[in-house]
């Protein structure tokens, strides 16, 4: 091992210069380097977002706090909102489809490698454009000058009149420019996983995983070019003196809301599908069963990319909509939850009976189950219009998505981490740590967003800078901001076990979990052309047919 | 190991997958299609709510000259691609500057109708709703014809220098793809526009 080691030490010490090693990342056209670009971008801004994240919660941990002035708690929620949604989730989201997907198709790159360079450095651009807003986006004396008009940015806040300087243009530039990028992926990944697939791997045989990237990307196309052009149009109207959104001239500040929600809502989907992906991948490999039901669960993928369109304007139950309008999107919304109900139940058939090991990433993928019933319970709650109109904007809903975003999707997201981490790096993850960083966080987790529900019954609503005594609020905001430390240090305690296992980790082989798919028969971290021969698959497993040369896969599918 | 691999009836037939160039060009026209979309239903949301004039009705001229150039050209970009799809090259640049010249000629025809809006009838951008969702989704679709007329432009070049053969077909089937898109957005934005909204 040691000597291992430092053979490896003395190749790093023989190797080009930093100069060298600095040109070849940033003008690699290779998609395992980009997805590794996207993922180390989105972990430099979980960071930053989790800051702005424990700004707020210190802000509120006691009523009539003054921590930070009502302006900065303004731009702290609308930096967090956007930051966390287009410059974490998002690119975490592409990271794992563009490292994945070839490799999980038996492909040597994606369909456009250069398109996907372009992408990506669009997103990273977007992302620094929207953090020069604080050196760049003068504003009132005294106002400062990060955008503050929320990450749904309402018109007629974000018109010249109500929003000066030029904060809330960096904010439309930023995802602007960042929408393109993500426009460039979708297609990159559509036309990756239609045209590059290897012999044998028909759409029905294709891991869940590349499914579900499939049916994001359609959304993607569908749903982020709606915010491109909303975009456009406030531009227009703060660079052009257009009035798309400016009621004085008779246009319409619900009109940004609709066009606004038509890419807000299917948002959500974009990124809970990509996790759901990874629970396909990790749940059955750690409960030793293939998974239960795939033609079910590619149908109620396909579904979700096909309902989850028609239900945005449940966002806007409060707006004042006609009969019609509230109960077509409330029944809509509550038929979203039939697909989704349908993949947590195979995901449980394929977990009853199964060897369960609980290893990290299915601990994690464990968790995503239990919570991720509870966040669509809730939203089954808030997709009721009347039950809505009483707790629109309150912390409920603040707590509705967070469970949403962070018990679903980031848990998810951390168990692939996990999961793939052997193969990116060649080296294993401490188990240890990772068990420490997992029992932290679900206890971080519930401390925070399980009780952050309770003060938005109690009617406390969101975006308030600080809160009078005596409401009930206070003891539920102490227990909600110490459970954001807790997550904070499970953050830290993950950062910390991704640097050690990258150098000093025990090496991984071709395929530590015994796994079934592509990317696993190939060397950790893959050479750049991935597969030295194209490989043929004959059923959804591959490499239990190549395991089990005697039961394989494809005499039963 | 290998002998894993066999199973009856594998891969006798090829195994074809669609280019990737085709499916990458449906994917865009996919986005096109939804940006296009929410400007289109913006246009229509605000038709007749602008609050001072002029309207539409009494400054919009239906342009049809411009009109039959533009959606010729996606004839003649057609009967280009068939041409070198023969590998008749001459006939090839021919057509295809054919299409270029036709797209030059629409485009010229949206600038002189915005300089008489602009200098004749006073309406801009910021003169009212009209102006705002006249000039955004008619200048969306001018900026598409105008990367087209740029990628046109490019594979003339290209031609001219001998180095468009047959075997690029499918490259510039799939621009002709794009063209096609441009020339099929005018027919919703000239219905709305100059029928529905007049």
């Amino acid at each position: 091992m040691s000597s291992e080691s430092m053979a490896l030490t003395a190749v790093r010490e023989s190797s080009p210069s930093f100069g060298d090693v600095l040109t070849s990342w940033v003008t690699t056209v290779d998609h395992k380097r980009l997805g590794i670009l996207y993922i180390l971008f989105a972990l430099l801004f979980l960071v930053i977002g989790g800051i702005e994240a424990t700004i707020m919660r210190i802000q509120l941990l006691v009523p009539r706090n003054h921590f930070v002035s009502p302006q900065m708690f303004n731009q702290m929620f609308t930096m967090h909102g956007t930051t966390m949604i287009f410059f974490v989730a998002m690119p975490l989201v592409f990271g794992f489809a563009n490292y994945l997907l070839p490799l999980m198709i038996g492909a040597r790159d994606m369909a456009f490698p250069r398109l996907n360079a372009l992408s990506f450095w669009l997103t990273a651009f977007g992302g620094l454009l929207l953090y020069f807003s604080f050196i760049g986006g003068n504003g009132l004396y005294g106002a400062g000058n990060a955008p503050d008009v929320g990450w749904f940015a309402y018109a007629p806040l974000t018109s010249r009149a109500f929003s000066l300087g030029h904060s809330t243009d960096f904010w439309t530039l930023s995802l602007l420019v960042s929408g393109f990028g993500s426009i460039g992926t979708a297609v990159n990944v559509v036309a990756t996983i239609l045209s590059m697939r290897c012999p044998g791997m028909t759409l029905g045989k294709m891991p869940l995983l590349a499914w579900l990237n499939l049916v994001t990307a359609w959304m993607v196309l569908i749903a982020v070019s709606p915010l491109t052009a909303a975009q456009i149009m406030l531009c227009l109207d703060r660079f052009l003196g257009a009035h798309f959104f400016d009621t004085q001239a008779g246009g319409s500040a619900v009109l940004w809301m609709h066009f606004f929600w038509i890419f807000g809502h299917p948002e959500v989907y974009i990124l809970v599908l990509p996790a759901f992906g990874i629970m396909s991948e990790i749940v059955p490999v750690f409960s030793r069963k293939p998974i239960f039901g795939y033609p079910v669960m590619v149908g109620a993928s396909v579904a979700i990319g096909f309902v989850s369109m028609t239900v945005w304007a449940h966002h806007m139950f409060t707006v004042g909509m006609s009969a019609y309008g509230n109960s077509f999107f409330a029944i809509t919304t509550m038929i979203v939850a039939i697909p989704t109900g349908i993949k947590i139940f195979n995901w449980l058939g394929t977990m009853w009976g199964g060897k369960i090991i609980f290893k990290t990433p299915m601990l994690f993928c464990t968790a995503f189950l239990f919570q991720f019933l509870c966040a669509g319970l809730t939203g089954i709650m808030l997709g009721a219009a009347p039950f809505n109109w009483q707790l629109n904007n309150s912390y409920f809903v603040v707590a509705h998505f967070h469970y949403v975003i962070v018990g679903a999707i980031l848990f998810a997201i951390f168990g692939g981490f996990y999961y793939w981490f052997p193969k990116m790096t060649g080296r294993m993850y401490n188990e240890t740590l990772g068990k420490l960083h997992f029992w932290l966080f679900v206890l971080g987790f519930h401390l925070t967003f399980d009780f952050m529900h309770i003060p938005g019954l109690l009617g406390m609503p969101r975006r308030i800078y600080t809160y009078e005594p005596g409401r009930g609020w206070e003891g539920w905001n102490v227990i909600v901001s110490i459970g954001a430390v807790v997550q904070g240090i499970a953050i830290l305690i993950f950062v910390g076990n991704l640097l050690y296992s990258m150098f000093e980790g025990k090496l991984a082989g071709n395929d530590p979990w015994d796994a079934w798919t592509l990317e696993w028969s190939i060397p950790s971290p893959p050479p750049e052309y991935n597969f030295a021969k194209i490989p043929t698959v004959f059923s959804r497993r591959p490499l239990w047919d190549v395991k089990h040369p005697e039961d394989p896969d494809w005499e039963y599918e | 190991m290998s002998s894993t691999t066999i199973r009856p009836g594998s891969f006798e037939t090829a195994w074809i997958l669609p280019y990737k160039g085709h499916v990458g060009m449906w994917c865009l026209i996919a986005a096109e299609s939804s940006i296009f979309t929410i400007f289109v239903v913006a246009y229509i949301y605000y038709i007749g709510k602008s609050l001072s004039g002029p309207t539409p009705r009494e400054v919009l001229e239906i342009p049809i000259f411009a009109t039959v150039c533009l959606l010729s050209s996606s004839l003649t970009i057609h009967a280009a691609v068939s041409a070198l799809r023969k590998m008749k090259i001459m006939a090839f640049r021919l057509w295809w500057f054919i299409t270029l010249a036709l797209g030059a000629i629409f485009l010229i025809g949206t600038g002189r109708e915005w300089h008489h809006l602009i200098y004749d009838k006073a309406l801009t951008i910021s003169t009212n709703l009209f102006g705002t969702t006249y000039y955004s989704l008619v200048g969306l679709h001018a900026f598409h014809v105008t990367i087209g007329l740029l990628g046109l432009t490019t594979i003339l070049v290209l031609a001219l220098r001998n180095l468009v053969r047959q075997e690029h077909i499918k490259n510039v089937d799939t621009f002709a793809m794009y063209w096609h898109f441009v020339d099929g957005v005018w027919v919703v934005v000239f219905t709305v526009v100059y029928i529905v909204g007049r």
